[in-house]
């Protein structure tokens, strides 16, 4: 597949909700996983993956690629998807996700060779740590690419997030773009619930980040997003506090935490792609 | 058994060696960075540091963080190490060590400063006496423990030359007998065999190594002939090392300063009982936590110095007679 970036907003609200559909086909072929965080973070990924970040589907090792790290393994169908759109493998492997011998483990697994994973991830808390030791590595070699680091906003309770976030600051690594999926829900319930993480803003900007603040689900939101945040990297690096909703283009799930770990079955998967289809 | 001179050349700590092989395979391999936990002098790197102010990079007391950002400048083409207390290098990162570094079988290098009960003064908490059992069983972690400042430095070195993956290399705090020397070859995961005597082997490692062959000339002003081997590798063992151990002698101590349970001990019965089971005796921790004291002093209320394991040796000689 040649790859071309997109910038319509429509095209890329359709990719999208492809994303999303073969998120519901894979979780559903799977039996288990992780449904509403995916489907939450379809839209960031469609522009991250069809606009924003330089990468070669054909040459999945090309040394001047943008990296992206999935510090929220369990959102793996997500980044498997979009994958697949984007011309990674076929998108007929989507099915064998968390299947025995497949290369779609339930969390990214770089050992089992699929092209465009990164890092194993998986254990909260640590890709950002991984995302400032690879922006590292490309300022030691004066390199240009960038790092996208993904997180959830409940994976923010843990403290090597902050430890982490100090030395980006520190070491001035402006190339690193942290995304936090500021969906506001976690397995026990709502974040501020389950663990208050309020002023989160000023949290980043105390620990010396840029902070820019999103829609998570209007392309156009996050386009320009993505702009502000390389006009204000000079010499930090850049948080995108990206507001979405779980199990977004789903009534039934949008919203709801008990969907953050299920899966549908035949018959609801039938009916989500139904609605998804409907979705403009 | 290894023909090469291992005559008390003087003493000087293994993080010493540490601090020297990691500024010469700097100057020799230019991917080699490192990081400093705020006790960069405490653990050796001050000399890569001051010869490669470019790529040594200052993280602060952030174990955590360190070790995914050496896994990040792994994946970046570098080959980072990282070294702080064992007693934080190996245990206050492990999930960062088991899924950031392990799983992604990449190419860091960890190392685990005061090692053992030798610390001393400090007492438990920065007495790493577990970090063995903990990296052992580390899917694709190797575990370098070398006998000396010399072998220290070549083991570094190896780290980096023989090992495209994640090292664990442990070394110590305190001034100890320095034997080998430089031109000794250091070949990962192969045993030396120091000195061959027919009636017992101990197996050693790190300090207790020069202990170990003390413990052999005291067995044979007894008439007992002891073999001495340096397993400076104890993760990929050196099975074959150890069958033939057991087959020439039929008796087998083990000698380290760490925890016997799954440490050199255990990794040695392990291999034993698969093979060829022999009387054992364990010098090590026995499941304790240590304490406060002059090196000295812990080595010898521990039972880890040279009369101890001889008087080892000698138990599980009897033991095997009675077979």
């Amino acid at each position: 597949m040649v790859y071309k970036k997109i910038t319509d907003t429509d095209l890329l609200s359709k990719m999208a909700r492809d994303i999303r559909i073969r998120v519901v086909e894979s979780l559903s072929a799977a039996g288990s996983g992780h449904l509403g965080g995916s489907l939450g973070l379809a839209d960031i990924f469609a522009v991250l993956y069809f606009n924003e970040i330089n990468h070669r589907p054909s040459e999945p090792e090309w040394p001047l690629r943008d990296r992206l790290i999935l510090s929220i393994g369990h959102v793996a169908p997500v980044l498997y998807a979009t994958l697949a759109k984007s011309g990674y493998f076929q998108e007929e492997e989507l099915l064998t996700l968390r299947k025995l011998g497949s290369r779609l483990q339930g969390h990214p697994a770089r050992d089992r060779g699929l092209p465009g994973i990164e890092v194993s991830s998986g254990s909260l808390g640590q890709g950002l740590s991984v995302s400032v030791g690879l922006a590292l590595s490309a300022k030691i070699d004066g390199q240009s690419w960038k790092v996208y680091s993904i997180h959830g906003d409940g994976e923010l309770q843990e403290g090597s997030i902050w430890e982490a976030a100090m030395s980006a600051a520190h070491h001035k690594l402006n190339n690193i773009r942290m995304i936090v999926d500021r969906n506001g829900l976690q397995i026990d319930g709502s974040t501020d619930r389950v663990m208050n993480l309020e002023p989160l803003r000023g949290k980043f900007e105390s620990f010396g980040w840029q902070v820019v603040e999103c829609d998570g689900n209007i392309t156009e939101a996050l386009l320009r997003a993505f702009r502000e945040a390389d006009r204000v990297a000079v010499t930090s690096p850049v948080v995108i506090l990206a507001k979405t909703l779980m199990g977004k283009g789903i009534p039934e799930i949008e919203g709801n935490y008990k969907w953050h770990g299920a899966v549908p079955d035949a018959a609801q998967r039938d009916e989500f792609i139904r609605q998804l289809q409907g979705l403009s | 058994m290894i023909q090469t001179d291992l005559t008390l050349k003087g003493h000087r700590p293994t993080r010493t060696g540490f601090g020297e092989g990691l500024r010469d395979i700097g100057s020799m391999d230019p991917r080699v960075v490192a990081i400093g936990a705020d006790i960069t002098n405490s653990v050796g790197m001050n000399f890569f540091r001051d010869a490669f102010p470019d790529r040594f990079f200052s993280f602060g007391i952030a174990e955590q963080n360190i070790m995914g950002v050496a896994a990040g400048l792994a994946l970046g083409g570098k080959v980072p190490f990282m070294a702080t207390y064992g007693v934080f290098s190996a245990m206050r990162t492990l999930d960062q060590i088991r899924v950031s570094v392990c799983y992604n079988n990449l190419n860091v290098k960890i190392g685990g400063a005061h090692a053992g009960i030798s610390v001393g003064p400090d007492g438990a908490t920065h007495q790493a006496l577990e970090d063995i059992a903990v990296m052992r069983v580390l899917p694709n972690m190797t575990i370098l423990s070398p006998c000396d400042a010399a072998q220290a430095r070549n083991a570094v070195i190896a780290a980096v030359q023989q090992v495209n993956g994640p090292v664990y290399i442990r070394f110590g705090r305190e001034s100890v007998p320095e034997f080998t020397t430089p031109d000794l070859e250091f070949k990962v995961g192969r045993a030396q065999l120091f000195r061959a005597g027919a009636d017992v082997a101990i197996i050693a490692t790190g300090h207790l190594v020069w202990e170990a062959l003390e413990a052999a000339e005291i067995l044979a002003e007894q008439g007992v002939q002891a073999s001495v081997v340096n397993m400076h590798t104890i993760k990929p063992l050196d099975e074959q090392m150890i069958i033939e151990m057991a087959g020439y002698t039929g008796a087998i101590v083990t000698a380290e300063e760490h925890q016997i349970i799954g440490g050199l001990g255990g990794a040695v019965a392990e291999c034993l009982v698969r093979n060829n089971p022999v009387p054992m005796a364990f010098i090590g921790m026995p499941d304790l936590f240590g304490e406060s004291g002059q090196p000295d002093e812990l080595m010898d209320k521990y039972k880890m110095k040279s009369r101890h394991i001889a008087g080892a040796a000698m138990e599980v000689i009897r033991r095997k007679k009675s077979i």
